[in-house]
């Protein structure tokens, strides 16, 4: 091997961990860049809608299973922390964990016999599931606010030294979203990872392989919950006000538009599909009558063309070329 | 204490009517295409904005004007199939699902383009004063729901028993393949599927919305009930979609009345739960 095909393969082999770390050196030295606060609260965002876009899309792209429901585990996630958090003073940290486990515990509840449904009840199950929290939400005021909202959620600190700037909560919602990431690129080459996808391709087959589909099934299915419940909580801290508009159905749906645009079974298109459609509306906000409109096209024409999603869709595609490419000097 | 029973009852029947409607418009296209269609939700609003135009903008008649609804609507849902769902690459039916509800976000977002987000107000087929019938009171739209959604059933049965259009959506929806080898135009079975799906869903929203008031996105709980529905009887089995969407009625009319009104969509959703964690394939599932 001469030298450049020796670091053609080094960045080969290590693709993952090597845009991994560019990301992370980009996310560190940008706010530094960009100090803009309103671009740091909406890169904020982006970053907690990875988390959970992340964990459906290891649900549906990798089970291959659908969930119209991810919006409810969200809400929960963001409702538990601020109503632990303030009306009953637990320390926001441990909150958070305490949240993830009760969230992972209703998940349970639902998912095991939830998951014994297939196709289209388990998306009527999980449609339902998302309706009746939300209505809670609305309707049990005394705990939630009601429809105005819960507002006072504390910001998270270390002892003295609180995340109360966007800056700040820049680095924390970041550090977050890049260690999910990376659990979500590591869990997707693991034998459990291999097992999911083996699932997705055709249930019967990955069972004769000796794979434990509904215990798979279930297990990936907690793991996007906690994943959703975490990101609730960093929700609810980071911006200090929740309301129940922000966990409707709409809201499900956005995050399996988001899923499908970035890629089934593409950790990095969930990134990309979570940043793609929260920066979207910032660009078309002249056309805001027409923003439903070019949301849903977007969803139909990446569906129609590109079934696999934006970021594995135009991968395949430029594969293709390049090999085509090459073909033609050889 | 006998009067409010039978107000609920009369309540329930009629949603469970209207989500009826809905379901069976959900099965029509799941037994010929294998999908769940989620514009079946803005077939719903469609009939009611279809009808508010007729009316006001062209001036026609009440009858004329809910014909003419309803048939726009299933025009719509043809064109919609056309250029939306046959262009279809992928056969996997999570791509098709998540499809059909990016084309329900489009429909959504052209009729808030077209009739603005306002609410507005349909008359009812009829006059409003309501009929006595053993101490409770009935609207007469309450009976022309009834009526006119016993008549769409019965003439979905006889199309399907007697005519040769239905009886091709019949062999389509068992064996596909079977079908095109045996000569059947399969592209234009399934889009005239989509019409008929898009009538019974534009008839439900003709009849709903003098109830409710009419605004772009009034189909998507009516419809998502309606999915729930078609779930609840076990989703592609017509029976099933009408008991289901009768049942799910009386169960939101009666909770709300005996239980609490606020609650009303969770006794429904949580209902229906309980009945897929015991009877997976609903209750007339196949």
């Amino acid at each position: 091997m001469n030298i450049r095909d020796r670091i053609l393969y080094f960045l080969d082999l290590h693709r993952n961990g090597l845009t991994v770390l560019a990301l992370s050196l980009l996310l560190a030295v940008y706010p530094l860049a960009y100090g803009n606060p309103y671009i740091l609260g909406l890169t904020n965002l982006i970053g907690i809608y990875t988390i959970v876009v992340l964990g459906l899309n290891l649900f549906i792209g990798y089970a291959g299973q659908i969930s119209l429901g991810h919006a409810a585990f969200f809400a929960l996630g963001a409702y538990g922390s601020a109503v632990l958090t303030v009306k009953w003073g637990v320390w926001p940290w441990p909150a958070i964990a305490l949240v993830a486990l009760a969230t992972a515990m209703v998940a349970l509840l639902v998912g095991i016999p939830a998951l014994r449904l297939h196709g289209h009840y388990l998306a009527m199950a999980t449609l339902g599931f998302n309706i009746v929290i939300y209505t809670v939400l609305v309707q049990w005021d005394e705990l939630t606010g009601g429809p105005s909202g819960f507002a006072g959620i504390p910001a998270l600190s270390f002892g003295a030294w609180q995340f109360d700037s966007d800056l700040k909560l820049h680095y924390l919602v970041w550090t977050a979203a890049l260690i999910c990431l990376m659990l979500g690129l590591n869990l997707v080459r693991s034998g459990v990872g291999r097992g999911l996808a083996a699932l997705a391709g055709d249930e019967v087959a990955a069972r004769s392989l000796g794979v434990d589909t509904r215990r798979a099934k279930v297990k990936v299915f907690v793991l996007s919950v906690v994943l959703a419940s975490l990101a609730g909580s960093l929700y609810a801290h980071t911006f200090g006000f929740v309301s129940p508009d922000t966990f409707g159905i709409f809201a499900s749906v956005d995050f399996v538009t988001m899923v499908v645009v970035g890629g089934l079974g593409s950790v990095w298109g969930s990134l990309f599909g979570a940043a793609l459609l929260t920066w979207l509306p910032e660009f078309i906000d002249v056309f805001e009558s027409y923003k439903d409109i070019i949301h849903g096209l977007i969803l139909v024409l990446v569906l129609l063309f590109l079934p696999k999603g934006l970021v594995t869709g135009l991968i395949d595609l430029s594969r293709v070329r390049l090999a085509r490419w090459r073909q033609r000097r050889a | 204490m006998t009067q409010d029973f039978l107000q609920f009852i009369f309540s329930g029947l009629t949603s469970g009517a209207i989500y009826a409607l809905i379901a069976l418009g959900f099965c029509v296209v799941h037994n010929t295409m294998g999908i769940v269609n989620f514009t079946q939700v803005d077939f719903v609003s469609l009939g009611g904005m279809l009808l508010y135009s007729a009316l006001f903008s062209v001036g026609l008649s009440m009858p004329i004007a809910l014909l003419a609804a309803v048939f726009g609507v299933s025009l719509v849902a043809m064109f919609v199939e056309r250029v939306g769902i046959r262009p279809a690459r992928s056969t996997d039916p999570l791509v098709l699902i998540f499809l059909t509800i990016g084309l329900s976000i489009i429909l959504r977002g052209v009729m808030a383009l077209l009739w603005g987000k306002n609410r507005m107000a349909v008359p009812s087929l009829t006059s409003d004063d309501p009929l006595r019938l053993l101490n409770a009171a009935i609207m007469p739209q309450t009976l022309w729901i009834l009526a006119l959604t016993a008549i769409a059933i019965a003439l979905l049965a006889w199309f399907y028993r007697r005519t040769r259009l239905g009886l091709m959506m019949r062999a389509v929806a068992t064996n596909p393949r079977a079908a095109a080898v045996v000569g059947l135009p399969l592209g234009r079975v399934r889009m005239l599927t989509f019409g008929l799906a898009g009538a019974l869903g534009g008839l439900a929203g003709v009849l709903v919305t003098p109830i409710t008031t009419l605004s772009h996105d009034v189909g998507v709980l009516l419809g998502l009930k309606g999915f729930a529905a078609a779930i609840l009887g076990g989703f592609g089995s017509l029976p099933g979609a009408i008991i289901g969407g009768l049942g799910l009625g009386l169960l939101e009319s009666l909770s709300a009345g005996y239980i609490s009104s606020a609650y009303k969509d969770v006794c429904a959703f949580v209902v229906l739960l309980l009945v897929l964690f015991v009877r997976p394939k609903g209750l007339m599932g196949r």
